[in-house]
């Protein structure tokens, strides 16, 4: 039960998302700006989003990054889904420590360490640099966001209903299809979504495992924000936000939905 | 109301009209939004008096309970302590102390910082604090886990933890929500009995919140039924139980049977009801109702006979078939299907041993109840 | 039949994504160490091998005592490189603390909001760790620089009559980190908050403790595992940041992240920054160990 709602919390919440959404509705508001100069408001324009579709090297390295987005976060979300469940399921095997320790570490490690390190790796190996090695590098280190995130799913997971579908005569790895993976789904969905924009963001290791025609949008976005700021690359950000807050409202809305259909059908279940 | 009999420790201040109540709730409503919790209740409490307010989930009984705690203010009517009004006393400025439902032990501190937190609040020095901490944990049976942490008692201590901390501050009144709640059948009525000791020990006033009206039979001097944010009745447990006031008393504290008819005559020597089906009941308790009014005779099912034969002289008699038994050991339960489709419920001790019975599924039996065994009930 | 199956799709599921980060997570590390101890060379892979596997465990040994601690003595013996991570711990020590300090109330406001619009504002605080990085960062540089929009506001308002410089300031490194690490810090607060039981606060408040001071003794606390977690999530990677650093830092702001970055991409020094990056990691292996082993418990708990 919530105690008094206090002036101070709602203080404190008006002025934490104020720090948090301002900078961004700026940067929103001022890639519809006429002016060059950033932060002098000129009237109202698009122009820029019309200057992006005729910036040729913009647009291949979006498509670059989509390419390397999708990919990477399905590979991610079947290599993480399974860590999950081997460190949920199976509690006893060797070198189990090891294991959740290399699952753990990547949440926090800094990018240039991994970055680094997956180069180093590339070159030792003599493994062309390109837009394979950028999706080795997102799989490895989205798929341990992934794992945690179905983990905490499984956690809550009744292991009876694996059970049941055993005792029904379901084979173990039936049952892991046709009963946990249904009732994970949403986790492992919202992997794939965390994965996929993990990927859309990253610049740091995409920087030290890219190569020669796999530059993604973020490196090309970074070598344009050294020289300044512009109102372009307002637009592309703008647009980037907006694809991103689309696809996260988007999935909300259907689980909320679902959640308020079943709460309504089991309400009416209760009536009957 | 008729006296039965003397409660226990023949302790009856709401008998005296001299007594001076102790806590006075008057007029009290609370609204949540567009929910009534608690609607205009006027109560009143006496010092050293153990009291239950005994409701299903829902009632009101514990928003009023954390009205006088503190935790929730009234949104109309006030309550009075001793005389003081508490509108407007933050609860860390009370003088009573509650104990939670959930226990609500700080799982970082020990037993012991548990038990002295409260003291350390009101400042008092150090060597008093130990002193008070050793005599709590005494009083509660926990001399040897006073080191330990919450998570490390097994339910029953730390439901004893929460009383000494509780206790430890000696509050005017000590409030009790759901205090045996979370404990196992047997360890609960064990507790009941260490709980009213150290009340009695203590002399102090409890108001305990249950839903359990075995807890509460046991435990309090008087029992409040509640309902719907209201007060349907205030009494004795004995009262509780044998003089209802209304349906819902009678058929909330334990179980009842229940004869509607029309109110025939009434007066000094006792009342008398017809049923639909012609049938004549008659009680020696009084009516509260017109004659021509429909009313409720009701029968508590151990008060009821069951026979194989019409019983000789029984004034009040009805026939039927037996529809079901329950055998619980310590006595058996009949149902009994009357020819207009009630079913009657009558329970006989099973004083002496016996297996198999002389009724059985479907035979033909009587159920009857003498006149000073009913009520008559006119809400 | 079905037995064996279900043994080889268990050993898949463990097997597979071991391996995956054996070979692309913990290997590389053993090639940075190894290379750390390499010699530079101008040549492409910039270094020349000290030894390899090819040549067999024995020959390793053989040539252990050739191993060059060069890059290692180099490091230490500037002050540039040392300044360096004591600068980065410092910073990332600074911008946790502030970022708790921001953090805190607002986790404990959503904690303590009606239980109806918590997943809205969950959902408020997730959102912008959803957009970019980078772009969260970039945004910052229009607000912050001298002709921003942060110097016009406060010109407007009358507060100040010579632009504030805080744009490539340490300054704007405290508020890129603080703003881009905010949900990292908020999220387990929340965590922990939301968990505990009000009925301790109240608790407090019957036995005679006002508000604030219910605040310290019990909420608090209570939340230390959440306080760490958050804290834990922030500074790790603080450490290491580039991005920051890089758009909002100033040329004199030294963090080690950046200056792996130099010296990989600029100086093309690969066994320096391999050097650099080994040292990055042994100042963090400590805290990311305590990060795991609480990981853990609180997995264990969660049991």
């Amino acid at each position: 039960m919530a105690g008094t709602w206090g002036r101070l919390n709602i203080a404190a919440l008006v002025l934490g998302f104020a720090f948090l959404y301002l900078p961004i509705v700026l940067l929103v508001i001022y890639s519809f700006n006429e002016s060059r100069l950033v932060t002098v408001w000129a009237g109202f324009s698009t122009k820029w989003y019309v200057a992006l579709l005729s910036n040729q090297g913009l647009m291949d390295a979006a498509w670059v990054t989509a390419r390397v987005a999708f990919l990477s976060a399905t590979v991610a979300t079947v290599l993480g889904t399974m860590a999950a469940v081997s460190l949920t399921r199976y509690t006893r095997f060797r070198g189990r420590v090891l294991f959740s320790g290399m699952v753990f570490a990547p949440l926090v490690m800094p990018e240039v360490i991994t970055g680094l390190s997956l180069l180093l790796l590339f070159v030792a190996i003599n493994f062309d640099r390109g837009f394979a090695t950028v999706t080795i590098a997102h799989i490895t280190f989205s798929m341990c966001f992934v794992a945690v995130v179905v983990q905490s799913r499984l956690m809550s997971f009744d292991e009876a209903l694996e059970e049941a579908a055993l005792d029904l005569g379901a084979t173990p790895v039936g049952a892991f299809f046709q009963v946990t993976l249904p009732v994970i789904l949403p986790a492992v969905v919202s992997g794939w979504m965390l994965a996929f924009t993990l990927s859309l963001d990253d610049l740091v290791i995409a920087s030290f495992t890219s190569g020669p025609g796999a530059t993604t949008l973020p490196m090309k976005i970074y070598s344009q924000v050294r020289l300044g700021v512009t109102p372009e690359i307002n637009a592309i950000c703008t647009i980037l936000i907006g694809v991103v807050t689309v696809g996260v409202i988007a999935a909300s809305l259907i689980t909320k939905t679902r959640d308020v259909q079943r709460r309504r059908d089991e309400q009416l279940a209760e009536r009957i | 109301m008729e006296s039965l009999g003397s409660t226990r420790r023949s302790f009856a201040p709401w008998a005296d009209p001299k007594a001076k109540p102790y806590i006075q709730i008057e007029n009290v409503t609370k609204r949540f939004g567009d929910f009534t919790a608690v609607d205009d209740l006027t109560l009143t409490i006496y010092e050293r008096e153990f009291f239950a307010l005994l409701g299903a989930s829902g009632c009101g009984k514990s928003t009023l309970l954390r009205m006088l705690g503190g935790f929730e203010t009234p949104s109309a009517g006030r309550i009075l302590l001793d005389g003081q009004d508490l509108r407007g006393i933050p609860p860390y400025k009370r003088p009573v102390n509650m104990m939670f439902q959930s226990y609500a032990l700080f799982p970082h501190m020990s037993v012991e910082a548990n038990i002295a937190f409260g003291l350390k609040q009101e400042g008092m020095p150090r060597g008093q604090i130990a002193e008070r901490v050793v005599q709590m944990l005494k009083l509660v049976k926990l001399e040897q886990f006073a080191a330990r942490k919450p998570h490390q008692l097994s339910g029953g201590q730390r439901q004893r933890v929460a009383l000494a901390r509780s206790l430890a501050k000696r509050p005017k009144v000590l409030l009790l929500d759901e205090p045996l709640g979370a404990l196992d059948k047997k360890l609960r009525e064990e507790t009941q009995f260490e709980l009213m000791d150290l009340q009695h020990e203590l002399g102090l006033t409890f108001v305990v919140v249950t839903h359990d009206q075995e807890e509460a039979m046991t435990m309090a001097d008087r029992i409040a039924i509640m309902e719907k944010g209201n007060v349907l009745q205030v009494a004795t447990p004995p009262e509780i139980y044998e003089a209802p006031n209304s349906r819902f008393v009678a058929d909330f504290v334990g179980s009842i049977n229940m004869f509607e008819g029309k109110l025939r005559e009434k007066g000094s020597r006792g009342s008398r009801i017809v049923r639909p089906d012609g049938l004549a009941l008659s009680a020696d308790a009084p009516a509260d109702a017109v004659v021509g009014d429909m009313v409720w005779m009701a029968v508590r099912p151990e008060k009821m006979k069951v026979s194989g034969a019409r019983p000789d002289n029984a004034v009040n008699s009805m026939e039927g078939e037996v529809w079901d038994i329950a055998y619980l050991g310590d006595m058996t339960i009949y149902y009994v299907k009357l020819d207009d489709g009630t079913i009657v419920k009558a329970s006989t001790v099973n004083s002496l041993r016996k297996i198999g019975d002389e009724l059985t599924w479907h035979d033909r039996a009587w159920v009857s109840f003498a006149p000073d065994a009913a009520v008559v009930l006119a809400r | 039949m079905n037995r064996a199956l279900s043994a080889i799709f268990r050993r898949l599921v463990i097997v597979v994504p071991y391996a995956w980060l054996l070979v692309f997570f913990l290997v590389p590390f053993f090639i940075v160490f190894k290379i750390s101890l390499s010699q530079t060379a101008i040549a492409m892979p910039p270094y020349v091998p000290t030894f390899g596997l090819a040549e067999g465990w024995s020959a390793l040994f053989g040539r252990l005592g050739e191993l060059s601690f060069e890059n290692y003595v180099w490091l230490f013996g500037d002050p540039l490189y040392v300044n360096a991570y004591l600068s980065s711990v410092w910073i990332a020590g600074v911008s946790t603390a502030l970022t708790l300090a921001v953090g805190y109330p607002i986790a404990y406001g959503m904690a303590r909001a009606p239980s109806s619009v918590r997943p809205l504002l969950l959902m408020l605080v997730i959102l912008p760790f959803w957009t970019s990085f980078l772009i969260r960062v970039y945004a910052w540089i229009g607000i912050l620089k001298p002709e921003g929009l942060l110097n016009q506001f406060l010109f407007f308002l009358g507060v100040i009559d010579q632009p504030l410089i805080i744009l490539n300031t340490t300054t704007a490194i405290y508020i890129g980190i603080v703003y881009s690490y905010l949900p990292f810090m908020v999220l387990p607060l929340y965590a922990t908050l939301e968990k505990m039981d009000y009925s301790l606060i109240e608790a407090a408040g019957d036995l005679g403790c006002p508000p604030l001071t219910a605040f310290w003794k019990i909420t608090f606390p209570l939340s230390l595992p959440g306080v760490l977690a958050g804290c834990m999530l922030v500074f790790i990677p603080a450490v290491g940041e580039f991005v920051i650093p890089d758009l909002l830092g100033g040329p004199r702001t030294l963090m080690i992240g950046k200056t792996l970055w130099t010296e990989f991409f600029n100086n093309r020094d690969w066994p320096v920054a391999s050097a650099v990056a080994v040292i990055l990691l042994i100042i963090l292996v400590v805290p990311i160990v305590f990060f795991q082993r609480a990981q853990a418990r609180a997995q264990e708990a969660g049991r």
